[in-house]
């Protein structure tokens, strides 16, 4: 097996038996992405130089028999939605497009602490809001197993870059299913740990109460290794939890006995592709095999999930976002031009003896603030802002806001009770396979129906993990498990436990050339 | 009887002394380099989150107790939406519909009559963050406006009273007492000119008229920036206002609520300039944030740790000190550390009226006079102490004790050695009494009158002993004379 379509685990074992060098490993996947990046658009930005830089000082304190971290000499790609220190940090989006961040995200910060190789930043949804990548304001990020489909999003870019085998490792975020579903249609495994679990602390805010940043990876046993990296209690995260981290990658591949699956009655439901339904049925039988046993269970209030979601993500949305007005960093309009246009209307009006319409014109600092967001968000961004600021507002606060936050703990409270008898829920990701590019972009309502089967898990908190289970027509179906809060652990070993059984997560796309 | 009441409420707010920010670890000290006492947190860079400062926490619960208020068991934080460049983030952390206490009172009383001692509640008292300090340059053609935020992020108090202010000068007692009460806490040092403490009020009528009270549209008032100026503010509007309504006869409801600025050089109020839509803040939980949780037990130990507060200390002075309600409220309202002072020479001295007499008369009045705290003052409790136990026994009279208590100031010496160098000494009592028999047996006029019954003739004595000694008591040489006189 060549180099870049070995897993992470494997290469690890590599580097530290001192067979592969960092060097020769990042080579080849600044190679890959060389190669391949300009069709699939995977990276906003990655750097040669620098990588090779670090892989560079990792090999050579290894010769010297210097101590390391855990990750020592992997390159990791990183989602362009978390700081790092003097780089840009774009979110994909125009108002950001020149901020470069004075300080580290706690993610990026133990990924430094751990030695891996920062080996580049990558595409996502504008502000990760969306689910195709398309919303980037930069590029388009194109399915590795089929060029002229979205790889899913908002992490895109995350799912594209491992899929295309450009990276071993790469994190993403997910506020609504952002790293499951592009995991599930770019064919390899993505992981959504629980709210608390991983420091939010640089990460920048869609949502603060559904955000997580999380490990994609081919494997299991992958993303238990990052996920190790990355984990953990952050005084600067006052949400973030004060819980041992399990030394994931050593017990994943231990086999969970006694296994209980619930499948959710609620998610076979009109919608569900019959390639999908089938994939996740014959994963079911898999587990079965395995000594699992598998009931119905109902998750009554799940059918509300969607549109608690997109009241409670926009909310917060309309808040998190109001900090880029274009006054202290970020994109701020032409204000010569601005001046210049609003004292001409002005001289206009008083010329005409219009007093009264010149006296309502905005002060340069509102016009300041109304241009450079206009000029700065795109469409979607600005969709989900108006939506939040509209549900925000007074007299109808109560009826969408604190309606969507009861809602929301009425979905928790499923999940508790099927964690009663259940260990795992098991489900589809999405809907459908990767749909084409362009396919969805007028019609958003059917975007965010795209989320049906993973904003309850942002929702309610827990873990959700998915794996590849099979494909329809070329393209990956993702198979979705859910754990109750901080059973990240289980939840590894169960999905490894199918990767044994299974070889799905093997598949690579061809790529052409 | 007038023709209305005047009915106001205040709105306060306080910084509190912390060494850093609610929500960041930078300084809160005034006065440095503008944005030099910022992170990534207070300026709101993408992606930075708050974590609360339980101290800045603590110290808001102690103050709210010490306003007689009720702390919340579960408290959270919420987002105030708007935008301003001196508020990066485009809200700011406060606290809305549940704050951390409510429902509090605070006492004023004025000993000299000004006004009646009254009761007056306190609606809410709420923690949040300041935003930072803009500065407009306004010279013409280039104007310009520059942004400082070393303020942002400071802890601020914010103090809502009830309506319960019936005239200006309540609400000018009301702010003294609550600075003095913040400063004997330790939680403030409610420097105006700072903006340390900032006050905003709101004013209305109730007018009188034949079908009962009518009230008028409330009024804001803001930057008043002293007490005083809060005094002459609302004295304004409340004549700006009857006026108002004699022209307009606008009822509470009429029209909606007016901001006015008070401009201090004009001696007006100044209506400001604002939109016909009242501001919606979008208060929402901010999800950034975990809710603060105050048990029964840390609530009783904060109170348990308040200290005496003015009001106690008050009470205490005229009790256990025999000093009257005018002098324990003057001493009392010169703050903790000068309280202090007086505590320690009225208990050296054993007499709570003797120190209260030279505490008032001659320790606040060379403060006064040479600009000083009672911390820069050069003469230590200990020192007035054993000055005034010679007064007390006898060994000086007030005149002598002053120029003493002159020397020990100006020189920085003790009592005994200011009365060597200004050459007083005690004079020995045989000495005494054989030099008033001496003046006695010389005056057989003064003698005869004191004889027929006109003892201040025994006065010209004093003068005449001093003349043979300097360092005679006055008193006693009197004392003597008279003695010896009724045994002739």
């Amino acid at each position: 097996m060549s180099m870049i379509h070995s897993t992470a685990t494997q290469l690890l074992q590599e580097l530290q038996a001192s067979r592969l060098s960092s060097v020769e490993i990042t080579s080849a996947y600044l190679d890959q992405i060389e190669r391949h990046d300009p069709r699939v658009g995977a990276f906003l930005r990655f750097d040669r130089d620098a990588a090779l830089q670090q892989a560079r000082a990792i090999d050579e304190r290894r010769a010297k028999g210097q101590p390391l971290g855990k990750l020592a000499g992997l390159p990791v790609a990183v989602k362009d939605l978390l700081t790092s220190t003097g780089e840009l940090t774009t979110c994909a989006s125009k108002i950001l497009a020149n901020f470069r961040s004075p300080y580290d995200s706690t993610v990026v910060a133990k990924l430094k602490a751990a030695d891996a190789v920062l080996i580049g930043r990558t595409n996502m949804d504008e502000f990760a809001m969306g689910g195709s990548t398309e919303n980037s304001a930069f590029q388009k990020t194109h399915n590795p197993w089929d060029l002229t489909r979205t790889p899913g999003g908002s992490s895109g870019g995350a799912a594209a870059c491992v899929a295309a085998s450009m990276t071993p490792l790469s994190i993403g975020t997910d506020t609504g299913g952002s790293i499951r579903q592009p995991a599930a249609m770019c064919g390899v495994t993505g992981l959504k740990p629980t709210y608390g679990r991983v420091s939010r602390f640089g990460l920048v805010a869609f949502a603060s109460s559904l955000d997580q940043a999380g490990p994609l990876a081919w494997t299991a046993d992958d993303a238990a290794l990052l996920l190790e990296v990355i984990a953990g209690h952050d005084p600067r995260d006052a949400t973030s939890v004060d819980a041992p981290v399990p030394a994931y990658s050593q017990s994943v591949r231990q086999p969970l006995a006694g296994l209980s699956l619930g499948l959710v009655r609620e998610h076979f439901a009109a919608g569900l592709e019959p390639d999908v339904e089938q994939a996740v049925r014959e994963a079911v039988k898999v587990y079965e095999s395995l000594g699992a046993t598998v009931k119905e269970i109902s998750l009554p209030h799940s059918k509300y999930g969607v549109a608690v979601y997109y009241l409670v993500a926009p909310c917060e949305a309309s808040s998190n976002l109001a900090r880029y007005d274009g006054v202290h960093y970020g994109h701020r309009t032409d204000e010569a031009a601005m001046h210049a246009e609003l004292n001409a209307k002005r001289k206009q009006l008083v010329a005409a003896g219009k007093h009264a319409e010149a006296d309502k014109l905005e002060s340069p600092l509102v016009e300041l603030y109304r241009r450079s967001r206009a000029e700065g968000f795109g469409p979607e961004v600005k969709r989900r802002i108006m939506l939040g600021t509209y549900a925000l507002s007074a007299g109808y606060y109560d009826a969408y806001y604190l309606k969507a936050l009861k809602v929301r703990r009425l979905i928790r409270d499923d999940f508790d009770r099927a964690f009663q008898e259940v260990d795992f829920v098991i489900g589809p990701v999405s809907t459908s396979p990767a749909f084409k590019l362009g396919d969805k972009v007028d019609d958003p309502l059917a975007m965010y129906l795209m989320d049906i089967y993973t904003v309850s898990a942002n929702l309610a908190g827990i873990a959700g993990i998915s794996i590849p289970c099979g494909f329809s027509r070329g393209l990956p179906i993702g198979l979705q498990l859910q754990a109750k809060p901080f059973d990240e652990e289980r939840l590894l070993r169960a999905a490894a436990m199918y990767q044994t059984a299974t070889d799905w997560h093997t598949k690579r796309p061809t790529m052409g050339k | 009887m007038s023709n209305y009441d005047i009915i106001i409420g205040l709105e306060v707010h306080v910084q509190l002394q912390t060494a850093t920010k609610l929500f960041c670890g930078c300084s809160t000290q005034f006065g440095a380099e503008p944005n030099t006492q910022t992170c990534p947190v207070c300026t709101g860079m993408p992606g930075t989150l708050p974590v609360m400062n339980r101290k800045a926490f603590d110290l808001a619960v102690r103050t709210a107790l010490a306003l007689n208020c009720q702390i919340a068991p579960f408290t959270k934080w919420d987002r105030k939406q708007y935008y301003y460049p001196d508020l990066p983030k485009g809200y700011q952390i406060s606290q809305f519909d549940l704050p951390f206490s409510h429902d509090g009172w605070l006492e004023i009383s004025d000993p000299k009559g000004k006004i009646e001692p009254k009761r007056l509640r306190i609606q809410r008292v709420h923690l949040e963050e300041d935003a930072g300090k803009s500065m407009h340059d306004e010279v013409a053609g280039s104007a310009d406006s520059r942004i400082d935020l070393n303020r942002t992020g400071t802890p601020l108090l914010e103090i809502v009273t009830q309506p319960d202010m019936r005239s200006p000068a309540e609400a000018k007692a009301f702010l003294t007492e609550l600075k003095l009460l913040l400063t004997y806490l330790g939680v403030s040092d409610c420097n105006m000119q700072e903006g340390s403490l900032r006050v905003d009020g709101n004013i209305n009528l109730h007018v009188h008229t034949d079908a009962g009270k009518i009230a008028t549209p409330i009024v804001e008032v803001k930057n008043m920036n002293s007490f005083r100026s809060v005094e002459r503010a609302l004295t304004y509007e409340a004549e700006r206002l009857w006026d108002v309504w004699q022209e307009s006869k606008q009822k509470l409801g009429d029209v909606p609520k007016q901001t006015r600025g008070w401009d201090d050089q004009a001696n007006i109020t100044r209506g400001q300039r604002h939109k016909e839509e009242s501001s919606d803040y979008r208060y929402f939980p901010d999800p950034d944030l975990v809710p603060v949780t105050v048990s029964s037990e840390r609530v009783a130990e904060v109170q348990s740790g308040l200290g005496e507060l003015p009001a106690a200390l008050r009470t205490r002075l005229e009790t256990s000190y025999g000093i009257t309600p005018y002098d324990s409220d003057v001493i009392v309202n010169q703050g903790r550390a000068a309280a202090d002072y007086y505590l320690a020479v009225a208990d050296g001295v054993a007499d709570g009226k003797l120190a209260s007499n030279w505490f008032q008369q001659d320790v606040l009045r060379t403060l006064n006079d040479r600009s000083l705290t009672i911390e820069q003052f050069g003469v230590p409790a200990t020192a007035l102490v054993a000055l005034l136990k010679k007064i007390k026994g006898g060994e000086l009279d007030n005149a002598r004790g002053r120029q003493v208590f002159a020397a020990m100031l100006d020189q920085g010496l003790s009592a005994d050695a200011a009365m060597q160098a200004l050459g007083f000494e005690q004079v020995d009592e045989s000495e005494l009494v054989a030099l008033c028999q001496e003046i006695v047996a010389a005056n057989p006029k003064i003698v005869a009158d004191v004889k027929g019954g006109n003892a201040k003739a025994a006065g010209s004595f004093v003068g005449m002993a001093k003349k043979k000694n300097k360092n005679v008591n006055p008193a006693r040489v009197q004392e003597i004379c008279l003695q010896l006189i009724a045994q002739m």
